[in-house]
């Protein structure tokens, strides 16, 4: 790898130093210069430069047979038996992918007593159906679940692997990647494919959510990504499809777990999951008390929402932290996302600008939290929010 | 301005910075409503080394001096003085130790406080306040002990501390020259504690009365000779003087950070309050008093960690204009506030308050003057 | 007992302002700062070093400037330090970063438990910690709320999920990857910012590593970033400055129908 400013190209119009999200290039005698200590080699100058002045080397290394490498798999993510949202919501997409580049939909089932399972995948879009059954993947465990997902990879050769960006997906194949020594890129907000080349285009956010990056994996297969829950919609239920479902076993060997559970415990939530939540009340600092979250809870109770908080809120001991948003809290992209007086520190905002409506009430009219913003109220949140709650009440009961 | 630190003054400056920011700023309101003592604040002085900053590498401090200790307790303050006492009084309860403690009541004392021990000073009483030669408390010699008989008022840490310094009289016919200092820890059979006063401000800092009755305290704890009690008191006063007066830097300099703050996001008349020239000169007249209180601060500081021999003028005009200038600069800040300056949702008024106590402990401004004047007219300059 | 922690310098984005002309970020002046999560990846190491006594190995991948991560790491109490740093590892992806991370802890020596943070705060990818124990074979659990308990040769944990949490034992060695409720990282003391004034900092480069060269950098990254670009900016949307009884109004009037849907 190296990166070069081509001197006699470079023109010194300096938009490299524009296109630059790390400060690492610099204008020297009219010609660019890169600081190598600030230098990621992400390529943006590259993607800039109009007189081709930067060059970029790749010698990589390439997955052998890659042509052979073909059709698109969704991870089957079951827990308990229950097949995971985000898995529907990766066949839609696995399907449009799928059907742009003319190939197959699989998906992977691991689990015990599952088989029931699979034809559901199958009436939500998938062609075939990979099932290994057995008692030792009843609960997620990282090896016994990554070798066999490995192992599936390796015999059917898939050129597109899609896992939800979940607790599970996500360490099970950042595992699996490492052992195909393949490309995994994470929480993708946009996918689509390059029907010539067919490559998988990955585009997400990066930095906060300001720039937007896309990635891609030109010499290695399968290309795998994560997705979070709730970017894609989920496939419709179609009854009366019909697939395959191919049936695999694992040797002994490779259920070997050094790692076994202990005890699975499920904490007694009253509210909704935030992360599922279609609807989120969030409360800030401006709601100056604990007590004051009854008002929030009526809101969300109202919507058939949860509640949601900024940091400062749980720092400040009013809430508990499974109820933050942002940066070091939960990452949600609800349909709505009602913030109360929050005033919209980046760190809340990389956490909850993917909502599609963000209603934001506040009594500082300059609070960050309108530059995002679809609707915003200026004003007390004390008398905006329970004439909120009256009024949604009356509205949806008619 | 740089006041030339140490590479170690920084680092100590820097670490009370985050404790402000992070530990101190988020709960100071809270803990002035209900004045409860900060625990878990003094917890983390303690993990991060403060209580030793000012006492021999031999004890397993840091071995720095009265500056290192004034910046503590200025930083701390710049936060919340109440909070601050924690410290403050720890080190005042301290300094009478380091002035006259001998080398087994170190080897036994130091080693505590430096890892958090908390300590207090006791010479106020009832009927002497200003006037530490009408102390009534007495100490009486009983074999290998001293019995101790009397009430001690408005002591910093009351209650919260396990090691008290305290005044009493071997001889009350001697009058100030019959008075002693010893070391009493908070478990002596005897001693107990008596009223927690509700105060004005420093309000999250514990102020209580101390009562002994026939207090059995070992003859070892006798600081210094018997008779050296009043002497050793005037030294203390010396070296904790300086500490007075950071701590009213630190209240002047937390209310103009929050002043300045506040007049650049107020808006009237369409532009913030910061670019009216009325407002400029008052936030020019405060930082210009700040700057020159902390350097006399730190001068007297400097003077006394230099082992000069006569510190007392020095370090009382410190306290003194130390403590007037925050009293006017917190006034002002309160002012700068406008309305908001008076209601309790914003940090203001608490500094104003804070302020008032340190024109009065530690001697009022009233008996500096007198020290500063007589000691002028003895000894000229 | 040998902890080693991994940790990363990441842009602080406390300080990140942005633009409103141009909606990009302003890095001019932005410090960097230990990955908020590494934070409690350290105190957890720290914890477990005062518990049960050993010592605490911080490493991180990165360039020359992200000694001042490392020297914070010690000044909260790991013992030494070690820099991963070369022009080779440049343009790292998760993969290549997982390798030569995994390259460097086999030369630090033996260990029995390896701490990262969950992710990430710039990249979000969760995938480094699960890759080093991939490249050195050792078991791992992600997102650790609570160690309860550490033997010789296994240690009790208790691993977040969306429903709760799974108590799991898992053999030694192993990695971790921690999340924020497991602790509340300390303020460093003065002793601890003393200690790491003068310790002095191991580098690691692409020749001390025994890496295969191919496999280092954006050679060995099978990904790599084709287009970065400024998303488009939100349309600015509209804000009622009206009496709350009328604000409301038209907000519900606005929203009902959509969540009705």
């Amino acid at each position: 790898m190296s990166i070069k400013i081509i001197k006699n190209k470079c023109t010194g119009c300096s938009l490299c130093v524009k296109a630059c999200p790390f400060a690492a290039i610099s204008m020297v005698s009219k010609k660019a210069v890169i600081d190598y200590d600030k230098c990621t080699l992400c390529s943006a100058c590259e993607e800039s430069c109009n007189f081709d002045a930067i060059e970029i080397k790749r010698e990589a290394s390439k997955t052998p047979h890659l042509e052979e490498y073909k059709g698109v798999w969704v991870f089957g993510e079951q827990k308990r038996g229950a097949v995971q949202p985000v898995v529907y919501e990766l066949l839609g997409k696995g399907r449009e992918l799928a059907d742009k580049l003319k190939t197959e939909l699989c998906c992977v089932l691991l689990g015990k007593d599952v088989k029931d399972k699979a034809k559901e995948l199958i009436h939500r879009g998938a062609d075939k159906v990979y099932l290994i059954d057995a008692p030792e993947l009843e609960h997620f465990l990282d090896e016994p679940y990554t070798n066999a997902l490995v192992n599936l990879v390796r015999k059917y050769r898939p050129e597109i692997l899609l896992c939800g960006a979940t607790f599970i997906g996500r360490s099970l194949v950042s595992r699996v990647a490492v052992k195909l020594h393949t490309g995994l890129t994470a929480d993708r907000t946009a996918l689509d494919v390059d029907e010539k080349e067919r490559f998988l285009l990955q585009t997400r956010p990066a930095f906060g959510g300001n720039i937007m990056a896309t990635i891609l994996s030109k010499n290695h297969r399968p290309q795998m990504a994560t997705v979070r829950h709730k970017v894609f919609k989920e496939s419709e239920l179609d009854t009366t499809r019909k697939g395959e479902i191919i049936e695999e076993t694992l040797s002994k060997s490779l259920y070997k777990s050094r790692t076994k559970i202990l005890d699975i415990v499920e904490e007694v939530t009253s509210t909704v999951n935030l992360t599922e939540a279609d609807i989120i009340v969030s409360g800030g600092r401006g709601i100056k008390a604990p007590e004051n979250f009854a008002m929030i809870e009526e809101l969300a109770k109202v919507l058939g929402g949860a509640v949601g908080s900024s940091r400062a809120a749980v720092d400040a001991g009013w809430i508990p932290y499974s109820h933050q948003v942002g940066q070091t809290g939960k990452t949600v992209c609800p349909k709505i996302y009602i913030a109360c007086g929050i005033s919209g520190q980046i760190q809340h905002l990389v956490g909850m600008q993917s909502a599609d409506i963000i209603i934001a009430i506040n009594q500082d009219p300059h609070a960050p939290i309108f530059g995002v913003a679809t609707f915003g109220i200026v004003g007390d949140v004390f008398q905006v929010v329970p004439l909120l709650t009256r009024k949604f009440k009356e509205a949806l009961n008619k | 301005m740089d006041y030339l630190l140490t590479e170690e003054q920084v680092m100590i400056r820097d670490l009370c910075r985050e404790i402000v920011e992070e530990k101190i700023i988020p709960v100071r309101a809270e803990l002035d409503e209900s004045e409860e003592f900060p625990h878990d604040i003094v917890k983390v002085m303690k993990e991060s080394d403060l209580f030793g900053v000012y006492i021999d590498e031999k004890y397993g401090g840091m071995g720095g001096g009265i500056l290192d200790l004034c910046i503590v307790v200025e930083e701390l303050s710049r936060g919340c003085a109440g909070i601050a006492l924690a410290f403050a009084g720890t080190a005042l309860g301290v300094d009478p130790i380091l002035v006259a403690a001998n080398d087994e009541q170190k080897e036994r004392y130091l080693p505590r406080i430096v890892k958090g021990a908390l300590c207090a000073y006791g010479i106020t009483e009832p009927g002497a306040g200003s006037d530490a030669s009408a102390i009534a408390t007495t100490a009486k010699k009983d074999g290998d002990n001293y019995i101790l008989n009397g009430t001690k008022c408005f002591i910093t840490n009351g209650g919260e501390a396990e090691i008290y310094t305290i005044v009493a009289m071997t001889n009350k016919s001697k009058g100030a020259r019959g008075a002693s200092m010893f070391i009493v820890d908070a478990d002596t059979p005897g001693f107990t504690y008596g009223k927690k006063e509700e105060k004005l401000g420093i309000r999250a800092s514990a102020t209580r009365e101390l009562i002994f009755q026939d207090c059995k305290v070992p003859a070892k704890n006798l600081l210094g000779k018997e008779g050296q009690g009043f002497i050793t008191a005037m030294k203390t006063f010396d070296m904790s003087r300086p500490g007075i007066g950071a701590q009213a830097v630190g209240i002047a300099q937390g209310a103009l950070e929050a002043a300045l703050q506040y007049s650049k996001e107020r808006v009237q008349f369409g532009k913030p309050v910061s670019s009216f020239q009325g407002l400029q000169f008052m936030l020019a007249d405060m930082a210009t008093q700040v700057q020159a209180a902390r350097a006399l601060v730190y001068a007297s500081a400097r003077q006394i960690d230099a082992g000069v021999k006569d510190v007392t003028r020095t370090s009382s005009m410190a306290k003194m204009f130390a403590s007037d200038v925050a009293m006017k600069v917190t006034t002002d800040a309160v002012q700068i506030f406008g309305g908001y300056g008076y209601i309790k949702e914003y940090p203001a008024e608490k500094f104003m308050r804070d302020a008032k106590i340190t024109q009065i402990y530690e001697g009022t401004n009233q008996i500096q003057r007198s020290i500063i004047a007589l000691d002028m007219i003895k000894k000229g300059f | 007992m040998n902890i080693i922690v991994c940790i990363k310098q990441v842009p602080d984005t406390t300080q990140v302002k942005i633009d409103p002309e141009t909606n990009t970020l302003i890095r001019e002046g932005v410090d960097s700062v230990i990955n908020p999560f590494d934070m409690y990846a350290i105190e957890e190491g720290v914890r477990l070093k005062e518990k049960h006594g050993g010592k605490v190995s911080v490493l991180t991948m990165g360039p020359p400037q992200a000694e001042s991560a490392l020297k914070e790491a010690v000044s909260m109490g790991c013992d030494e330090a070690y820099l991963v740093s070369d022009r080779a590892f440049a343009g790292s992806d998760t993969l290549a970063t997982g390798y030569t991370l995994a390259a460097a802890i086999k030369k630090i020596g033996e260990y029995d438990i390896i701490i990262c943070g969950k992710q990430a705060s710039d990249g979000d990818t969760a995938q480094v910690g699960p890759g080093i124990a991939t490249q050195l074979d050792i078991p791992q659990a992600t997102y650790v709320k609570k160690i309860e308990d550490v033997k010789e040769k296994t240690a009790v944990i208790e691993r977040s999920t969306e429903e709760g949490f799974e108590i799991l034992e898992t053999s030694l060695p192993c990695l971790i990857t921690v999340v924020k409720e497991i602790n509340e990282p300390r303020i460093p003391s003065l002793k601890g910012r003393m200690a790491a004034k003068k310790l002095q900092i191991k580098t690691l480069n692409a020749i001390d590593l025994d890496t295969e060269e191919d496999r280092l950098g954006l050679t060995g990254s099978p990904t790599w970033v084709s287009k970065v670009f400024t998303p488009p900016a939100r349309p600015r949307g509209e804000i009622y400055e009206t009496e709350p009884e009328e604000a409301t109004t038209k907000l519900v009037n606005e929203l009902k129908d959509r969540i009705l849907q």
